[in-house]
């Protein structure tokens, strides 16, 4: 494996980094010293993120130095403002933003407060889900340690910023990472998405103006303040820059949260780093980003991890997530598992997604369990093309259509299998799939 | 009936945290299942709209919508085994057999006994030490069968 430079998780590996001591001695903080001692203005700080190309982590790879300029300037619109942190990390598969929160929180509480004085916010809300329990106690003591040295609150470091911290948590809704469900459901209400425009920069948290980061996107901030556009331009692609956390589930010899510059190519991710396919079988596909990616075959191994290549594919880069499925895996049941996640997540307000997902979850269901029709497998495409593209407020319904569109259009042959013999051929002759009373 | 009074005086420091009263509203619904049975009970709903200046309906709408609150009372120990995709490659079907065995509880029930609330749950974020599942609020990781039988085995004092 190649030695690539590294950043994100260099303080993360070095023993109780989570304490604001550890932290400090590493380096926690330096960025956040630097602006406020030598007066660098929110707008240099914007300048130098747009410039870096930072793109979001959370699944979108929007520029964050673009979405920090969208904020009104607070001269002509003095209402209050909000940085929301996106830290209810759901997309199955993704597992990265934890790494963080747990082994280096006061880097992450950092970036925190380096974008909320990019945007001039004097309060930042941390929206964990609920069931991050550890990593929301990681973060809880590390501001408190944060608040007792000075690093949060009223005039941080003798300068006249001021900045709040608060820990919210969620409590289980996967679409409360979409941003506009993440401030529905921070006002204390059901995890609707809200249509869009009004963008988040003009109406968000209770209509104030407000920026919605995702917790990795935040953490890279104070490493291009202190090092430069320049520098994190050198790791990475011309369009998708710096390093990214992948993380690695599924059918290989060593999952796991691994920081890799922009570009590497899948093959390196899942031989080098991952140390192949387990139990020495071959691979048989992968989803490069989460279960909202669309599915790709072994044949695309040698895509480059990074946002135009995986385009180029029809699928995405989503979180860089890749869950890797091996020969004995059934498409058809994966498929099954991750339309039943939309279906349990969607919220409910479009037809289409509330509809749809339940349509799509019985048909796979129905195939996979040997009561599948041929035409199920048309129908499975036309359900898709009426949920998606961009058909409904959010884009639940599209997670849930497009990776359906792409394991028809990969592997059309294992549906027409589990048809004809009315059962999954990946299971072992006389068996059944267990189905459990009821699980949903 | 109130809200007991150490809830409200916590309660009451939380509402500094935010403009509007309901945006607490959510962490103490939390705070609720914590510490007054494991669960949302109708009368804790009623409390929390009471002290939120919310109706009842409303905080019922939201307690509803989210997978984590529970509206029936769970069992002394709830088991929350993930099936989604990265914990199904890696044995979740299995898995969550062996845990329905040792606990004697069908998914989304309390077994006879009142010990073990089962449930499955959708990702929950460990798929890189798949397959996993939360026993009352603390993850377990890369599980196999011999470590499920150990961690069942140590629980209650290895009753």
């Amino acid at each position: 494996m190649s030695n690539y430079p590294t950043y994100l998780l260099d303080r993360a590996k070095i023993t109780d980094a989570h304490t604001l001591a550890v932290a400090q001695k590493h380096g926690a903080y330096e960025a956040l010293r630097k602006v406020l001692k030598e007066g660098i203005s929110y707008a240099e700080v914007i300048r130098v993120v747009k410039d870096s190309g930072l793109r979001g982590r959370g699944g979108a790879g929007f520029s964050t130095g673009m979405k920090w300029s969208f904020m009104p300037d607070p001269v002509t619109d003095p209402r209050p403002r909000y940085l929301a942190i996106n830290a209810d990390e759901s997309e199955p598969g993704t597992c990265k933003d934890r790494v963080l929160m747990e082994q280096d929180p006061h880097g992450f509480l950092e970036g925190c407060l380096l974008s909320a004085y990019a945007i001039r916010a004097k309060v930042i809300y941390i929206y964990v889900r609920g069931e991050y329990r550890a990593p929301y106690n990681r973060v809880l003591a590390a501001i408190a340690q944060a608040r007792a040295a000075g690093l949060i609150g009223k005039k941080i470091l003798g300068s006249d910023f001021d900045c709040e911290v608060w820990m919210h948590k969620g409590a289980g809704a996967y679409i409360c990472g979409e941003e506009t469900g993440l401030m529905e459901s921070l006002e204390g209400k059901r995890g609707h998405p809200r249509p869009k425009p009004p963008f988040p920069a003009a109406f968000g948290l209770w209509g104030q103006p407000t920026t919605v980061n995702n917790v990795e996107t935040v953490f890279n901030a104070p490493f291009i303040v202190l090092r430069g556009a320049e520098w994190f331009k050198s790791m990475g692609t011309k369009t998708s820059t710096g390093n990214l956390l992948v993380g690695v589930s599924g059918h290989v010899n060593r999952p796991g949260v691994y920081e890799l510059p922009f570009g590497v190519s899948c093959r390196e991710i899942l031989e080098d780093v991952c140390g192949g396919v387990w139990k020495q079988r071959k691979l048989k596909g992968f989803l490069p980003g989460g279960s909202s990616t669309g599915v790709l075959t072994a044949a695309f191994i040698d895509t480059p991890m990074e946002h135009d290549a995986i385009k180029q594919t029809g699928s995405m880069l989503g979180t860089a997530a890749m869950i890797v499925m091996d020969e004995t895996a059934c498409m058809v049941r994966a498929h099954e598992i991750i339309a039943r996640f939309y279906e349990h997540e969607s919220c409910g307000q479009c037809s289409q997604c509330r509809e749809g997902t339940q349509w799509l979850h019985q048909i796979f269901h129905r195939i996979e369990h040997g009561k599948g029709r041929m035409e199920d497998i048309d129908m499975l495409v036309t359900l898709s093309r009426g949920m998606a593209p961009a058909k409904t407020i959010c884009a639940l319904s599209d997670a849930a259509a497009i990776p359906t569109l792409a394991a028809v259009q990969h592997f059309r042959g294992e549906f027409e299998d589990h048809v004809k013999q009315a059962c999954c051929p990946f299971l072992p002759a006389g068996t059944k799939r267990p189905v459990f009373a009821g699980a949903h | 009936m109130a809200l007991p009074a150490r809830l409200t005086t916590e309660f009451t420091e939380l509402l500094t945290h935010y403009p509007k009263k309901q945006a607490a509203l959510i962490p103490i619904l939390h705070r609720c299942q914590e510490e007054l049975g494991g669960w949302i009970s109708p009368q804790t709903m009623e409390d929390c709209a009471e002290f939120l200046g919310l109706e009842a309906v409303e905080v019922y709408g939201v307690a509803s919508f989210y997978p984590m609150f529970r509206m029936r009372p769970p069992g002394k120990h709830v088991v929350s085994v993930c099936h989604n995709i990265s914990c199904a490659l890696r044995g979740a079907d299995d898995l969550l057999a062996q845990v329905c065995e040792i606990t004697g509880a069908a998914p989304h029930h309390t077994s006879a006994d009142g010990r073990f609330t089962v449930a499955t749950v959708e990702c929950q974020g460990a798929c890189a030490n798949a397959p996993m599942f939360d026993l009352d609020g603390v993850y377990h990781e890369d599980l196999t069968p011999e470590k499920v039988v150990k961690i069942f085995g140590g629980l209650d004092g290895g009753k």
